[in-house]
């Protein structure tokens, strides 16, 4: 307890160590930043949606006309073609159209749209087609430490956190006491809502350390991600895509006997039939379960922040038209409505995929051989499970 | 699909990865597994102790029902005994009756065949005694009749008169 208490200080001092000699007034070499039309407005919202390099709090025009950012840059780690190379996201000077070069071991390096590009051999800028894609210049492998990597980092260490603390309760007492008796119910509602009904009493034990995980990291990060620190982890499709994956492979490395063959050689049905059920059933398990898994969050958190910002546009779109107060007062009305909503939305993200995802391992677990009730006539009373196996 | 493929960040897919797995493996060691187990003891705990609870309560309840069952037997068995217990009592009130009827009769009878012996007794002795006075009579009857004839006739009618038997 003691140890962690410590750790958590000296974690926090780091952090805020780190964010009290980091936080610059950058001067960025882009103009105006002002966003003031539909296709601002437009540009504004994509741009949050993609990950990004710095963590920036906000940024504004000083007197003198030049456009400051407050926050911190980050390590940005690539894996180019001459190897790894690494450097500070400020260099770039928050420049996301590819005009800064930045120079690291002969190689030059571009940033357009939050990406980072590498320029061939000789190029000195980059030269874009009539698409706006690059053409002299290639994308690079990115493991930088972006502000996603910094958001599952945090909530990832917050959960553990809280977490171990609550295990750590139950050594002296039966009950929790403090926030641990907020988080014991949330961990009794993934356990018996969402573990024990979809994959059954038997083999639930094994699941539930891996649904809870899911559950709490894909809402808390949903929930930071309404916060005004700008996090939209769960809109990164390479974020959901890696937890449809997870999902995918324990579903598929737990399946059992009966879950291949209802897969390939399906029980029951005509022989000429079972190849094509086989391709369709491989397709569902290994390609649509997933992607639905994938899309669904990605495309529900993308929604729910375009939404917010769109509402939020509404007080600078409409300020001609409504005036500056009826536009405002528009915007603010909507926008903490539709916040409401997506608060609402956050947890039932987490919930539905960690139910989908409970569902499909319950599918690759079941058993369906088990003893049935017999009636009076000696026919198989179908149960729960039975019932649940023919649906899905 | 184009721009989905687009912003999909293989370098952020496999940092993620990492981050996850070790996540999952931290938390699944430090956090819920002894969350899990201390619950489920917590719940067998709880469980177990309702259980107890029950069955003390069903015992509670069998002992109660033995007492009343005990109580019941009782109270039938002193009904019984004192149902026979009256019962007795009007047998042993009605032989005693019988009996003193029986001895009363014996008695009575006894008494009657004594008043009986007496009375012929009494008689016989009378009869004797009459007898006696009837010589007696006779007798003195005889002695004036040597005296008087008319007398003596006269005499034994009055004598006869008299003895007409008592």
């Amino acid at each position: 307890m003691k140890i962690f208490q410590r750790s958590f200080k000296f974690l926090a001092l780091v952090v805020l160590v780190f964010l009290s000699t980091t936080i610059y007034a950058n001067t960025s070499t882009e103009d105006g930043g002002q966003v003031d039309t539909r296709e601002e407005v437009d540009a504004y919202i994509a741009h949050h949606l993609q990950d990004s390099h710095d963590f920036s709090f906000f940024s504004y025009t000083n007197d003198e006309g030049e456009r400051k950012h407050a926050g911190f840059p980050l390590p940005v780690i690539l894996w180019s073609s001459e190897g790894l190379v690494t450097f500070m996201s400020s260099e770039f000077h928050h420049n996301d159209d590819g005009h800064v070069i930045v120079e690291k071991n002969g190689l030059k390096f571009a940033k357009i749209h939050s990406k980072i590009y590498e320029l061939e051999a000789g190029a000195t800028a980059v030269n874009f087609d009539a698409e706006h894609h690059a053409t002299n210049a290639s994308r690079v492998l990115d493991f930088s430490i972006t502000k996603s990597v910094v958001g599952i980092l945090v909530i990832g260490l917050l959960m553990f956190f809280w977490f171990s603390r609550l295990a750590k309760q139950y050594k002296n007492k039966k009950i929790p006491t403090g926030f641990g008796r907020v988080l014991e119910p949330l961990v009794i509602y993934v356990r018996d809502e969402i573990a024990k009904p979809n994959i059954g009493d038997k083999h639930y034990r094994k699941f539930t350390g891996y649904l809870l995980t899911v559950f709490f990291f894909i809402w808390l990060l949903n929930m930071v991600g309404l916060t005004p620190l700008g996090f939209n982890v769960t809109g990164q499709i390479a974020v959901t895509a890696c937890l449809a994956i997870f999902t995918l492979i324990i579903y598929a490395f737990s399946g059992n006997k009966d879950f291949w063959v209802h897969i390939l050689w399906m029980p029951g049905v005509p022989y000429l039939i079972r190849p094509i059920l086989a391709v369709i059933e491989l397709v569902g398990t290994f390609v649509i379960k997933p992607f639905s898994l994938l899309v669904r969050l990605f495309a529900n958190i993308t929604a729910g922040h375009t939404v917010i910002m769109a509402l939020i546009a509404i007080m600078f779109v409409m300020k001609d038209s409504l005036g500056v107060a009826g536009a405002t007062g528009l915007s603010f009305v909507l926008s903490v409505l539709i916040m409401f909503i997506e608060v609402l939305v956050a947890f039932l993200q987490a919930y539905i995929f960690t139910m989908l995802s409970a569902l499909f391992i319950g599918m690759a677990v079941a058993e369906h051989d088990h003893d049935h009730e017999h009636d009076a006539h000696g026919h198989k009373i179908p149960d729960a499970q039975d019932v649940r196996g023919d649906f899905i | 699909m184009e721009t989905l493929l687009n912003d999909f960040s293989p370098g952020l897919f496999a940092v993620q990865t990492v981050l996850l797995l070790l996540l999952i493996f931290l938390m699944v060691k430090f956090a819920w597994k002894p969350i899990l187990s201390s619950l489920n003891e917590r719940e067998e705990g709880i469980q177990g102790a309702l259980d107890a609870a029950e069955k003390a309560r069903r015992e509670m309840a069998n002992l109660q029902a033995d007492n009343e069952r005990l109580l019941q037997e009782a109270r039938l068995e002193r009904e019984t005994m004192i149902k026979e217990a009256r019962q007795l009592k009007e047998k042993m009130i009605a032989e005693a009756e019988a009996d003193a009827q029986v001895q009363a009769n014996t008695i009575i009878t006894q008494a009657q065949a004594a008043i009986e012996g007496e009375k012929k007794a009494a008689m016989a002795e009378l009869k004797s005694h009459v007898a006696g006075l009837s010589l007696e009579i006779a007798e003195k009857v005889v002695r004036n009749e040597l005296s008087n004839k008319d007398k003596q006739l006269e005499l034994v009618e009055s004598m006869l008169g008299e003895a007409t038997l008592n």
